[in-house]
């Protein structure tokens, strides 16, 4: 009987700001802060830019020298299923494994509520691809923080960009042993007549189970993703450096996109951080 | 109602903006019988200030790594804005690029740059240029920084947009502001087609246009002279053939696939074709009357009823290069408003 009272009350000022219950309970109209933390890994171990020696699957030795992505179009899905969408001017994140302090996304003004996944693309979407200049501002800013992650000579962003060295890669003429992995495009659809292109733009989505991500007020829930690179070599497609060790604007950059869509998967969800 | 009154007055106030007109010569007005554009002019509205700027732009070394190459060194007003007698780019360290140095104009009807078509905005066309190794070998952000601290570029950026913030879009808009403006649409054959008081075709030039009409104008149709389609046009393969198209589109049908340029000021733009390997329009005529090879993805427009090419007699070679001549618009290439500032 009280309760029922309790949840009346509650239905009366939902919108005014019902916080009766104290853990779980939010108004509508909160917003809060959530954050999302991108750990690159190799395996079970931490990734050390240049330093760090591994083997790939095809038992191939390599460093990685540089490591960076686009994480843009975040959207979270509420246990009922509506798709909250982070606004998408605000949502081009460039994480760079060289500034750590990039690699934690603060995603501000989310809506309050429980959500049960969270998904996001690897790259830069077609529209903004094609997007006026004037809109590509902040992260997107060619001659600015997206400077190495942009193609001139095709107009496109590199969405994925991962580089180092490797004894087994194939020599360059100049006798270097290097590897590059710089994945983009987006599907085309320009030219007269308009040209279909290999789309390498990826969605990743997080679910987490029947602990719903809880977005309030006043506390800030922490997700944790890792990306596995060696994955970025194996799943659906062994890569070999032997074999390939530039990959930019090539069919091959498909495998790769297709290896490192499955190289993220969520480490862990907090809500109670303060 | 004392109170809408006083509303109305500053509304009206506002209205007389102090800003200076922008005169007609610097505002976009497609010729007569021009098809729709293909630039985002919502995006960019044009001004003096702003055109002035790009031109200032447009003529500045800065936009190269040393300061040596601008844009005008491959793309010379007197040669139509293409590179006069340079088969391929000749840019910064005395390094040669692997193309040659399309002429500029008519470009707010072209949705696709370059001879492989792989940029799609002619706002993002000045990077390629600029980045590249072979010709400016200059990032972005360092031609800003340079601006940023020039004494003459601050009090331009304000003119055209207000205040001395030098960002990406205005720098790249300043440059297509002053490439919008560069129309070519007042050749003889232009003249002659609005049937202009005095203006008069010889026999050879009739005869040539005929001839053109008959055998040329479906890759190269008037207005702009061109279709902005890619094609092999059957060229002899060199032993490490330039893919063109297909190097964007990754396709195996766009293989050794090039843009088609435009006619308008081809007398003045030699040398010809993608690589520049054609020093005259007699050698151009030539090769597609014998030239033409069996390459994979040959246009077949140019195999027809069993025969390669397309069937050019010596008169009608002579008619097609005296139709050419008037393409050649005067008025464009000593247009003052293009030429160094």
């Amino acid at each position: 009987m009280k309760l029922q009272y309790l949840l009346f009350a509650c239905f009366l000022f939902a919108g005014s700001g019902c916080d009766l219950f104290e853990s779980d309970g939010f108004n509508v109209d909160d917003k809060g802060t959530l954050k999302v933390v991108f750990d690159n890994v190799v395996g079970d171990k931490d990734l050390t830019l240049n330093s760090g020696s591994y083997v790939n699957a095809a038992g191939e030795t390599f460093n990685v020298t540089t490591l960076k992505y686009f994480i843009s179009n975040i959207k979270l899905t509420t246990e009922e299923g509506k798709v909250v969408v982070y606004p998408q001017e605000s949502s081009y994140f460039l994480l760079d494994e060289s500034d750590p302090t990039s690699l934690t996304l603060t995603l501000t003004d989310v809506p309050a509520g429980n959500y049960k996944s969270l998904t996001y693309m690897i790259g830069v979407d077609s529209l903004r691809n094609t997007m006026d200049v004037s809109k590509r501002t902040g992260n997107l800013d060619i001659a600015g923080k997206a400077k190495g992650m942009y193609w001139s000579w095709n107009s496109g962003y590199i969405f994925f960009k991962m580089e180092g060295a490797s004894p087994q890669a194939k020599p360059a003429a100049d006798g270097t042993t290097n590897y590059r992995y710089h994945i983009g495009q987006y599907g085309g659809g320009f030219g007269t007549p308009p040209v279909k292109t290999i789309n390498n733009l990826k969605n990743s989505t997080l679910t987490f189970g029947t602990d719903m991500l809880k977005v309030r007020k006043n506390k800030t829930p922490q997700v944790e993703v890792k990306m596995d690179v060696l994955k970025v070599f194996t799943g659906q497609y062994t890569m070999k450096l032997a074999e390939n060790p530039v990959i930019m604007v090539n069919p091959l950059g498909a495998n790769v996109s297709a290896n490192y869509i499955q190289a993220y998967a969520l480490v862990s969800m907090k809500n109670n951080v303060p | 109602m004392k109170r809408v009154w006083m509303l109305f007055l500053i509304a009206g106030c506002s209205t007389v903006d102090p800003k200076p007109e922008t005169p007609t010569e610097y505002t976009f007005k497609a010729p007569e019988g021009f098809p729709a554009t293909a630039y985002r002019f919502e995006n960019t509205p044009i001004t003096q200030a702003g055109f002035e700027l790009g031109r200032s732009l447009f003529y500045d070394g800065k936009l190269s790594r040393d300061g040596s190459i601008s844009c005008a060194d491959c793309h010379q007003q007197e040669a139509a804005f293409s590179h006069f007698d340079h088969d391929v780019s000749h840019g910064i360290d005395d390094r040669l690029g692997t193309r040659n140095a399309p002429a500029l104009f008519n470009l707010a009807w072209h949705s696709d740059f370059f001879w492989d078509g792989g940029v799609h905005d002619l706002d993002l066309q000045p990077p390629s240029a600029i980045m590249n190794a072979n010709e400016m070998d200059e990032s972005l952000d360092r031609i800003l920084e340079k601006l940023r601290k020039d004494s003459k570029y601050p009090a331009m950026f304000r003119a055209a947009y207000g205040t001395e913030e030098v960002t990406t879009a205005r720098f790249l808009k300043s440059l297509s502001q002053f490439m919008l403006l560069m129309i070519s649409s007042n050749s003889k054959y232009d003249r002659y087609i609005r049937k202009e008081a005095g203006v008069t075709f010889t026999a050879d030039e009739q005869e040539g246009l005929r001839v053109f009409n008959l055998k040329c104008a479906t890759c190269h149709p008037a207005p702009l002279f061109t279709d902005l389609s890619f094609r092999n046009n059957g060229l002899k393969p060199t032993p490490n053939p330039d893919l063109g198209r297909a190097l964007i589109t990754l396709r195996d049908e766009d293989r050794l696939r090039f843009k088609v340029p435009s006619l308008r000021n081809i007398t003045e733009s030699p040398p010809y074709m993608h690589d520049g390997r054609f020093s005259s329009l007699e050698r151009v005529l030539e090769h597609y009357n014998s030239g033409v090879q069996a390459t994979e993805n040959l246009d077949p427009l140019l195999s027809q009823n069993g025969r390669r090419g397309i069937v050019l007699s010596d008169a009608e070679k002579r008619a097609l290069i005296a139709f050419m001549k008037t393409l050649k618009d005067d008025t464009f290439l000593s247009d003052k408003r293009f030429s160094h500032p």
